[in-house]
């Protein structure tokens, strides 16, 4: 950090021109999400005959209101209850499945751990995206097409998460697992009540970057929810662009673009320094 | 690495494991292994039954001119995502990195749009950019030059690499502001008091002490590009026109489920397979040398 005037910082007629290219890239970052705002909340017609206004209308809580209550094929509330299950469901799902499994691969000896650790390693490799047939095709097999399971299941079978906790876990000083023997604490004990304390700020960031990930999936959901009652928001925009020449309802549709932003980036705003820390640990 | 002091027990480890082991087995495993198994057929045209062609699908896709584009075009917008969004990102940072009083505010103000999901940075460039109602074809238009990404290919192409470094601007100033915080600034200042100039500081300087950042924020944002512009891609051109933007990750979807050609889109499947099993090593060899595990 800058913590003492260098010379190399610039003062005067230079500190203003860095302002003014910072300003200039925050413009060309805040201005789609600036006019999808301003598109909330005019009318349809004010859309219609361009150049659309810049600046926001009255028409905010009408245009809201429609999104959420009937939105176009299905409430937009009820696909935010999708997504929000979804999200919830992948962090938790894949938080504990990978602290379970971490804390075996680094606290025990047991046969066939090696080949285990192999095995989680190489799913780090493979994306969704890239397997999405025949993954569609289990959980078709399962009847899980239009639920919550097949939303969740597919997205936390991967094991990053269980390489930051095993390398969480590495670090944590061999003492504390012996002072807990000593004591005659059984395993869970210790787990319990000295690992999941000190793990608190990992679970933390990766529960934001998680949380971030679940709620933007697209492709996935877009495959297996073609019931729109199962939409989630992210992938539920498209599907209200109409097929044919009819022209697409933009104020409930920007409404909507709006609304699927404001949760991750609440969680990104608000926990910014678990935020960061998260991004960090899990490119590691 | 290995710790000193474990538990004993054979049961207790085991079951522990086992909610991980099933759920990669039933949603990782198989279905991986399906994806290798139903490369090597074809099903009959009424779908009853596969036949084993061996590696015929792959001899098939490489010879195909569509997916060859498709490679082409993968690499030029991967390319291109990735220089400008870092090249947008570097150029931030380092405006960042010269305040002294500040730099935390435009951090907290240029990282939210990580928040957004691709898919909807999607829908605010197509909106933007919409033949009849977008403000910035309007204006366009205004100047003379009439934009329609929805006929002409390059346009689509600009359109779809712009939405998709637009999202990715927060990820990669954050972590090269960083990467400039960590510079010792007394570096900076010797090379100050010899005369160098800012440009000639950054040249010899900065950007080559910034090199890890750069090839670490390279591989990541090309297998971005690869893997997760899929929802721009879809709801701002849908892969076209003509397959000008359809990208191999499209390209795997459209196959597999509009087309319906399972073999070939496993095939495809398989050849991405590959390429992301090359990205992680170049990753992972270059992150052995940066982080210790």
């Amino acid at each position: 950090m800058a913590d003492h005037s260098g010379m190399v910082e610039k003062r005067g007629f230079g500190l203003w021109m860095t302002h003014l290219g910072l300003i200039i890239g925050l413009l060309f970052v805040f201005f789609p999400i600036w006019l999808a705002l301003v598109a909330s909340t005019v009318t349809q017609a004010d859309i219609m005959d361009p150049p659309m206004p810049l600046l926001p209308g009255e028409h905010f809580f009408e245009n809201y209101r429609k999104a959420l209550v009937s939105g176009i094929n299905a409430p937009v509330a009820w696909m935010m209850v999708n997504s929000m299950i979804m999200a919830l469901g992948i962090a938790f799902g894949k938080i504990v499945i990978s602290l379970l499994s971490a804390f075996a691969i680094v606290y025990f000896r047991f046969p066939g751990r090696r080949t285990f650790f192999w095995l989680i390693f190489l799913t780090l490799m493979l994306p969704v995206e890239v397997r999405i047939v025949p993954t569609y095709e289990v959980v078709a097999g399962f009847g899980m097409l239009n639920s919550y399971s097949g939303l969740i299941f597919p997205l936390i079978a991967s094991a990053t998460a269980t390489f930051l906790f095993r390398q969480f876990f590495m670090t944590v000083p061999d003492e504390l697992a012996e002072a807990a023997r000593v004591d005659g604490a059984s395993p869970m004990q210790f787990f319990r009540d000295i690992l999941l304390p000190m793990s608190r700020t990992n679970i933390a960031a990766l529960f934001v970057i998680l949380f971030i990930y679940g709620w933007n999936q697209y492709l996935w959901p877009l495959l297996i929810t073609t019931d729109p009652s199962m939409n989630t928001i992210v992938m539920g925009i498209k599907q209200m662009f109409p097929s044919g020449d009819d022209f697409a309802d933009w104020p409930v549709i920007m409404a909507t673009s709006i609304l699927a932003m404001i949760p991750p980036v609440i969680v990104v705003v608000g926990m910014q320094r678990l935020f960061i820390r998260g991004l960090v640990d899990s490119e590691k | 690495m290995e710790k000193r002091v474990t538990f004993k027990g054979l049961w207790l480890p085991l079951l522990l494991v086992l909610p991980q082991i099933v759920i990669t087995a039933v949603f990782f495993f198989y279905p991986a292994g399906q994806a290798i198994w139903q490369s090597l057929f074809i099903p009959d045209p009424f779908g009853l039954s596969m036949k084993y062609v061996g590696l015929g699908n792959f001899e098939y896709l490489l010879g195909n001119p569509y997916y060859r584009a498709s490679f082409v075009t993968t690499a030029v917008f991967s390319i291109l995502v990735t220089v400008v969004s870092m090249g947008i990102a570097l150029y931030l940072a380092v405006l960042a990195d010269r305040l002294i009083k500040g730099s935390g505010v435009y951090r907290t103000l240029l990282i939210w749009p990580y928040a957004v999901a691709p898919a909807v940075a999607g829908v605010l460039w197509l909106f933007m950019f919409n033949t009849r109602v977008g403000v910035v074809s309007w204006y366009l238009g205004l100047l003379g030059y009439d934009w329609n990404h929805v006929l002409n290919g390059e346009e689509a192409m600009g359109l779809v690499v712009v939405a998709s470094a637009w999202g990715r601007i927060s990820y990669n100033f954050l972590f090269f502001l960083a990467g400039l915080q960590a510079i010792p600034k007394s570096v900076i200042e010797a090379a100050a008091i010899d005369g160098a100039r800012f440009w000639t500081r950054f040249r010899t300087i900065v950007f080559p002490l910034l090199s890890p950042t750069t090839f670490f924020l390279l591989v990541v944002n090309i297998v971005y590009a690869f893997f997760e512009t899929f929802g721009v891609i879809h709801t701002i051109t849908s892969g076209g026109p003509q397959q000008s933007t359809t990208i191999l990750v499209y390209k795997v979807y459209a196959d597999g489920f509009v087309g319906q050609d399972l073999g070939s889109s496993a095939a495809q499947s398989v050849i991405l397979l590959v390429i992301v099993g090359l990205l992680t090593i170049v990753q992972f060899k270059f992150i052995e040398r940066r982080v210790h595990y």
